[in-house]
């Protein structure tokens, strides 16, 4: 590792900052921040420990949470799920064609676990999990590397003892030494190549581009003029300018069912709804996520969505006749767990009943 | 007034750098019948257009409607942890309008008003502070144009020519005017204490998006910029207040600017360890890889924008960009890099922003393979995908800066390719 490296970049920072703290005249702007405004905002945690809150979670409490709370995305054992990151194993991979980058193989300190996984997860109810579960959390993503053993209890205390495998695996960038003295000087201008350039690949190929319904890439600048070759894909600009937004009516707007749901509430539902729009879509382009489509939910036999892997329980509950209505949603989002146990929905429930009749009228509008 | 009538075409015929033979085939093309959009009164030369006020804030006429962002599905598990690109492929000059530029989130576009605004100062200061959006305000204000790439521009490309279109390849890109406070001005009411080395910026997000940068550059010439292109920033740019760093990565341009912790050492949060980080082929990882090297690909044409006129006059023209200052000079070469000639740099040539080049040459209707190459003003050269892989290797998906090749064909299709 290229400590050496770093000294000098700290060095020459030090250096560099000599001016500007102290000369400038202040203006006398912003107030003090309260100590308790600094405790709320100010959550990082460093490798050395700096930031770190005080508690403790052993490695059986970590995998409970995590079953409940993550393991929706990131599987059962940490090993990712689609294309949810994996978070363990990958050990020996970072040489390989497909490396797998967890935290096991190649995150470098501890702490960059605690202090994500405490700020910004699960990804949608950031914030919501207490201090003991973080490190909880984190004792069971030590052990899902094969760091620990399954009896073992994180603390504030031990954290720092904690190394990473691939801790000595970065060095600071230098591109400054190691490129950019091959890529100075001028360059050639004529008779650069012994042979001809042939194409060795094309990506028009591997067709993983997205199209426009011509078959084109999308957004592909329609003709000017028709065209003058008939080779050429005869869309006149009209046609092929067509657009989207503007003028078109709202499907919805036009045939209102009898019993129309309050706007005002759907609009309320709407905002409810960013509880789970990191699993679920309604909409014209709704499909399948983390969780199943919510379109044309009531009525849905549960668990029936083609092409969604569901949990057990929940095709069980629909070959046993649960479909969902108003009344049944609203019994399984206020306990989802409780009402199907087992299911994968890792979703604590809405406990305000106005969210949970708002939520439905806003399906009830897809 | 009759001169000035004939002038165009007398132009035309007597000067531009067209080979004589080649100058009369592009001028030849003669009307059988007159052109009723000419000899007939079209509706919009009698009726009234629309009044004003009719749209109280313009969006682009519907004819441009194909002008957007656009995201490839696949490449992410979900829509609120990803990006999209901008439409480079159909846009001219350098200026980015707001509504295309790219958009790249780790948990969604949040909306967040000037009232609920607040940012925090604090850390390794005398003072530690708290500002409202109003007291951003009144700092000294100045004006600053800047490219924003994602680190990952270019990433899908690494392992050979994967997507069609410039867009898709190139456009983790855009290019805005900001007017904002410096950030040295800010830490300045804090008071930096001497072992203040690194400042941590933070977003409101549920992400937080931290990243940890050297004071000098946070001294240097990093905005808190609340103005793009004239107006507020946009909700997916970081609505009301967001970090502009200039030559440096995208993932450190902090949205929703939320916290400045100063430190003695570098965080190590999730978004500088685990991820832009550069894997290299030993196994190892290249950290801090902060400024975007110089670049430049040619926009148009490109898979998105064929050519369609048939031979004659074209222009190619494209983008070039570098985080160590200045362009100095683009070449194109249109025969896969055997011959090179510099293009025109067009408008303003701005430090850490980007320069639009034309290139002005008369196509013979055969096959070529286009190409740019950015020279910027530390004498850098950008380098061939070959160069860079033999150094990093395989598996260094960010950073890719590397000479970007177009197949034209000789109906004027235009395909993503690699070649040797």
């Amino acid at each position: 590792m290229s400590r050496s490296r770093e000294a000098a970049l700290a060095a020459l920072l030090a250096c560099a900052l000599a001016l500007p703290a102290a000369g400038a005249e202040r203006l006398g702007l912003g107030r003090p921040a309260l100590p308790e405004e600094i405790a709320a905002w100010d959550v990082a945690v460093l490798p050395d420990g700096q930031g770190l809150r005080p508690g403790s979670g052993d490695v059986e409490t970590g995998e409970q949470v995590f079953a409940e709370k993550c393991a929706s995305c990131h599987g059962d054992f940490a090993e990712g799920r689609d294309q949810w990151p994996p978070l363990a194993g990958g050990m020996g991979t970072l040489t390989d064609r497909r490396p797998v980058k967890t935290i096991g193989s190649y995150w470098p300190y501890l702490s960059t676990v605690w202090d994500y996984i405490h700020r910004s997860m699960p990804f949608g109810a950031a914030q919501t999990l207490s201090v003991d579960e973080v490190y909880a959390l984190t004792a069971f993503l030590l052990y899902s590397n094969g760091l620990v053993e399954d009896d073992f209890v994180l603390t504030h205390d031990n954290f720092t003892e904690i190394a990473l495998p691939n801790a000595g695996g970065f060095y600071v960038d230098d591109r400054p030494q190691s490129e950019y003295p091959l890529f100075r000087g001028e360059p050639c201008m004529r008779d650069c190549r012994s042979e001809p350039a042939r194409v060795v690949a094309r990506a028009a190929e591997l067709g993983v581009t997205p199209t426009d319904p011509d078959g084109r890439p999308a957004g592909t600048i329609p003709p000017i003029l028709p065209a003058r070759d008939a080779a050429a894909p005869a869309a006149t600009e009209t046609a092929a300018a067509e657009p989207a937004t503007a003028t078109a009516p709202e499907p919805a707007a036009e045939t209102p069912p009898a019993t129309a749901p309050d706007p005002e509430l759907v609009a309320a539902g709407e905002r409810v709804f960013r509880k789970c729009k990191a699993c679920h879509q309604v909409g014209p382009d709704a499909a399948n996520r983390t969780g199943p489509h919510l379109n044309q939910l009531f009525g849905r036999v549960a668990g029936s969505v083609e092409g969604f892997r569901y949990s057990r329980p929940m095709m069980q509950a629909g070959k046993d006749g649960l479909v969902w209505t108003p009344e049944t949603l609203s019994e399984f989002l206020s306990r989802p767990r409780d009402f199907i146990k087992g299911t994968k929905m890792a979703f604590a429930g809405l406990r305000d009943a106005d969210d949970i009749a708002a939520i439905i009228a806003y399906l009830q509008a897809h | 007034m009759s001169d000035e009538k004939i002038w165009p075409s007398r132009r035309g015929f007597l000067t531009g750098s067209l080979a004589a033979g080649t100058a009369l085939a592009a001028g030849t093309v003669r009307a059988a019948t007159p052109d009723p959009l000419i000899t007939t009164v079209q509706p919009w030369a009698s009726e009234l257009g629309e009044p004003v006020d009719a749209v109280p804030y313009g969006m682009p006429i519907r004819f441009e409607s194909h002008v957007v962002r656009r995201n490839v599905e696949w490449l992410t598990e979900s829509p609120y942890s990803s990006i999209n690109f901008t439409p480079i492929h159909a846009l001219e000059g350098t200026i980015t309008p707001q509504g295309c530029a790219f958009e790249r989130h780790h948990s969604g576009a949040i909306e967040l008003s000037k009232s609920d605004y607040r940012l925090m100062v604090n850390g390794l200061v005398e003072r530690p502070l708290v500002f409202t959006f109003e007291d951003l305000m009144r700092f000294p204000r100045h004006v600053m144009t800047a490219f924003c790439e994602c680190a990952a521009n270019g990433g899908m490309e690494w392992g050979g020519a994967q997507l069609q279109g410039c867009q898709f390849t190139q456009g983790m890109i855009h290019n805005m005017e900001y007017t904002g406070v410096w950030l040295r001005d800010i830490l300045a009411e804090a008071g930096l204490k001497p072992e203040a080395r690194w400042i941590f910026a933070e977003g409101h997000d549920a992400s937080s998006n931290g990243r940890s940068m050297p004071l000098e550059k946070a001294l240097d010439d990093v905005m808190v910029a609340f103005f793009a292109n004239g107006e507020a920033l946009r909700k997916e740019h970081g609505y009301p207040v967001r970090l502009v760093v200039p030559g440096w990565e995208g993932n450190m341009w902090v949205k929703w600017l939320r916290r400045i912790g100063v430190y003695d050492r570098a965080v190590e949060s999730r978004e500088e360890t685990s991820k832009y980080t550069d894997l290299m082929k030993d196994g190892r990882a290249r950290k801090w890889t902060w400024v975007m090297d110089a670049k430049s690909v040619i926009t148009s044409p490109s898979p998105q924008a064929p050519i369609r006129h048939g031979p004659g006059p074209l222009v190619i023209t494209g983008l070039a960009w570098s985080g160590h200052g200045r362009i100095a000079r683009v070449d194109v070469s249109v025969d896969g890099g055997n011959s090179w000639a510099p293009a025109r740099l067009s408008g303003d040539v701005k430090p850490k922003a980007l320069t639009r080049f034309h290139y002005d040459m008369t196509w013979d209707g055969s096959e070529m393979l286009i190409m740019s190459r950015a020279i910027d003003e530390t004498g850098y050269v950008q380098p061939t995908k070959a160069q860079l892989r033999e150094i990093r290797g395989l598996n260094n998906v960010y950073h890719n800066n590397a000479i970007q090749v177009w197949w034209v064909r000789a109906n004027g299709e235009v395909e993503n390719v690699e070649i040797a």
